[in-house]
């Protein structure tokens, strides 16, 4: 391989600036006071840092109206997307197992059914999906979101985790047949542990689909009860409709990618495929 | 501990290829049994029909003197080393040693136990915390074994467990197997293509073509005694030689002068038309390094092609012409056997001393007396000693089926050849 060259590093350069620039620019708006964003000759340093929005949305200040709101969004942000990312990397891994394991009549089919859905726009389906949950009572409530999330990101999913399954060989589950496991144990204990880089994959996947997700939370809820945190942005209006609150949504969305950020870090190395090395002959 | 006995076992695929065709061979408790024959002959899907990983289309299964047909395979209590380990790479040594401990839910001082000593045993002891992973191929391979030891397993299954290392180590882990299977005195099944390991391990092996079992014996009776042209060839390296013969009353012709056979050896063979003779190469010597007094045999002139020179020994190989139809046996055989002989010759087993060189016309002596006699439409030995040439089932009914088959398989034999 050839040696990376000056020209190299400016690409990484100017690749990072054009990425990180706009992040940056979120983080300093963060600081910035109201008083500031207001004014006609914008810094891109805030000229006076101030911890003022983070104490208002967190609710550290007297005044708890927005901070209510926004540490419900939070609280409904976490749990949806928790239970949606552990349902679907369940239903997930089961199916993936079949797929790659079993032959059975309609493989074909429930494979590529899974990629239309896939494909599927999702603003299509808002229409049809606010008629059909109020009618179900599904409506403004965890569920209401939980369900087309864990649709949406299943496809994907199960595709990831076919992959992975298919990797693995076939003489791990049979060795443990052999020593005296039953099919399930012999998944549980073997087969799902092999998988794990694909398992927190698939689940990465459905939990910042789900986090991230903004038109179906917007439609299909009405109040802070299962309201999310991108939905709830939204909402953000302050005194003056002409002039919406830049520093205070800046400091939401710092916050909202804190989890994310933190959970990449912690999970980098499990995504790092390889933990099969060494299974067999290599 | 127990006993495995294998009834007219059949195992056929989808398409209806009989895999294994009627195979019934008894394992006596504590006997080491190879499996042994060329690639697709069957013995890997018979060990696995053993284990339980492949149904049984047809016949009995019993181990221990029960029927385990339809028994999943945690329920026959086998322990089985695979060809790739299948060590589990999650797993440290000691867990991978300590994992069927665990699934049968011994208590944590058993597994200790039982673990230490398989690991002490198989001198695992330094590496019980690394993953497999970190493991060379002959590490792996001891604790794919300590994992089949640490359980009290009715008997052991190997599948080809030293394929995958090289020859030094594959060597020393035989005979450490070998050791072990003594030692330990547990029934054992072990599939090779390596027919050092089948003659050197086994009690008794069983040598497989094509789904059928042609011969079933201990080494010594395989190799004096082969009941087919396909054993005969399979068994022994280099392989025996097979070159057209007439018989008139105690000589054989052969390509390169006529030799005398012993009585009882020509009887059989009377009035049979063209045969094939069979003599392995260790038969044959340099006639100018004998003891005059061992001259029991007939010796020859014959230009030799090329020779290897190996110290102890020398290989010489003389060209000959075959007769079209032993020809067309010589190279149907030499498919059966995934070889790729590209001429008819001889090959000589001479004294490292012998001083015959390339090109040279050398006198060579022949052991006559050691000749086998085939019959070139059936392959079958005409020559055997029944007493001393273990079972063959081919010798009854199943001698049919197998012609049969081989006449259906013949058409798209080499298709099959070029596929595998």
């Amino acid at each position: 391989m050839r040696k990376s060259g000056v020209g190299t590093y400016v690409g990484f350069l100017v690749i990072l600036v054009w990425c990180l620039l706009p992040v940056a620019w979120i983080v300093s708006l963060s600081f910035k006071s109201l008083a500031e964003t207001t004014t006609g000759s914008p810094h891109f340093l805030p000229q006076d840092a101030t911890w003022d929005n983070y104490k208002v949305l967190l609710g550290m200040t007297s005044d708890k109206s927005t901070s209510h709101d926004f540490i419900a969004a939070l609280r409904n942000s976490f749990g949806i997307s928790i239970v949606a990312t552990v349902l679907a990397v369940i239903i997930a891994t089961l199916a993936a197992y079949a797929i790659a394991r079993l032959e059975f009549k309609g493989k074909r089919l429930v494979l590529s059914l899974a990629l239309a859905i896939a494909m599927f726009p999702v603003v299509s389906l808002v229409g049809p999906l606010f008629d059909m949950w109020r009618t179900f009572h599904l409506f403004n409530t965890w569920p209401g979101l939980i369900i087309p999330y864990m649709t949406f990101t299943l496809p994907l999913a199960i595709w990831t985790l076919s992959a992975f399954f298919r990797e693995i060989p076939w003489e791990m589950e049979q060795a443990a047949q052999v020593d005296g496991a039953t099919s399930w144990q012999a998944f549980r204990k073997v087969i799902v542990p092999l998988a794990a880089p694909g398992v927190f994959t698939a689940a990465i996947l459905t939990f910042f689909f789900a986090w991230n997700e903004f038109v179906l939370a917007i439609s299909l809820t009405s109040t802070t009860s299962s309201r999310t945190v991108p939905a709830q942005m939204s909402y953000f209006v302050g005194p003056d409709p002409f002039n919406p609150p830049y520093s205070q949504l800046a400091t939401a969305s710092v916050i909202v990618t804190i989890p994310v950020i933190v959970i990449v870090l912690l999970f980098q190395r499990r995504i790092v495929a390889g933990l099969t090395s060494g299974a067999v002959k290599g | 501990m127990a006993a495995i006995e294998m009834k007219n076992i059949v195992k056929q695929y989808g398409d209806g290829f009989p895999a294994v065709n009627d195979v019934s061979i008894d394992v006596a408790d504590g006997e080491f049994m190879i499996l042994v024959g060329p690639s697709g002959c069957g013995k890997s899907t018979l060990l696995r029909m053993i284990v339980g990983l492949e149904d049984i289309t047809s016949g009995d299964m019993v181990i221990g003197g029960k029927r385990v047909n339809d028994l999943a395979p945690r329920d026959r209590n086998l322990a089985m080393v695979f060809q790739n380990y299948a060590l589990y790479p999650h797993l440290s040594v000691y867990e991978n040693i300590a994992f069927p401990l665990r699934l049968a839910g011994a208590s944590n001082e058993e597994v200790d136990k039982k673990v230490r000593n398989a690991s002490k045993t198989l001198e695992l002891d330094e590496h019980l915390d690394r993953k497999p992973g970190n493991l060379s191929g002959g590490q792996r391979q001891r604790v794919a074994m300590g994992r089949a030891i640490v359980r009290d397993a009715e008997a052991f299954l190997f599948d080809e467990p030293l394929s995958n290392l090289d020859a030094k180590l594959r060597g020393q882990m035989r005979t450490e197997i070998a050791r072990l299977q003594r030692r330990l005195g547990i029934t054992t099944v072990y599939v090779t293509h390596d027919q050092t390991e089948a003659m050197t391990l086994g009690d008794r092996v069983a040598v497989l073509k094509r789904g059928i079992l042609q011969q079933l014996a201990t080494p010594r009776e395989l190799y004096t005694n082969p009941v087919n042209l396909f054993v005969a060839g399979f068994i022994g390296s280099p392989p025996m030689n097979f070159l057209p013969a007439t018989v008139e009353g105690n000589s054989v012709k052969l390509p390169f002068g006529t030799v005398t056979i012993p009585e009882e050896k020509a009887k059989k063979a009377q009035g049979k038309g063209l045969l094939i003779a069979g003599i392995r190469p260790e038969h044959f010597e340099d006639a100018a390094v004998m003891d005059s007094a061992k001259h029991s045999g007939s010796t020859f002139r014959e230009k030799v092609d090329v020779v290897e020179w190996l110290g102890n020994e020398a290989y010489a190989y003389i060209p000959f012409e075959a007769p079209p139809e032993v020809q067309e046996q010589l190279l149907q055989l030499e498919r059966d056997l995934d070889g790729e002989a590209l001429r008819t010759q001889l090959v000589i087993s001479l004294d490292g001393a012998s001083r015959i060189k390339e090109g040279d016309e050398a006198e060579l002596w022949v052991d006559s007396s050691k000749m086998h006699l085939f019959d070139p439409a059936t392959g079958e030995n005409l020559t055997v000693d029944p007493s001393a040439a273990g079972t063959s089932p081919a010798d009854t009914s199943t001698s049919k089926v197998a012609e049969q088959q081989d006449a259906i398989a013949s058409p798209g034999e080499q298709e099959d050849a070029a596929q595998e």
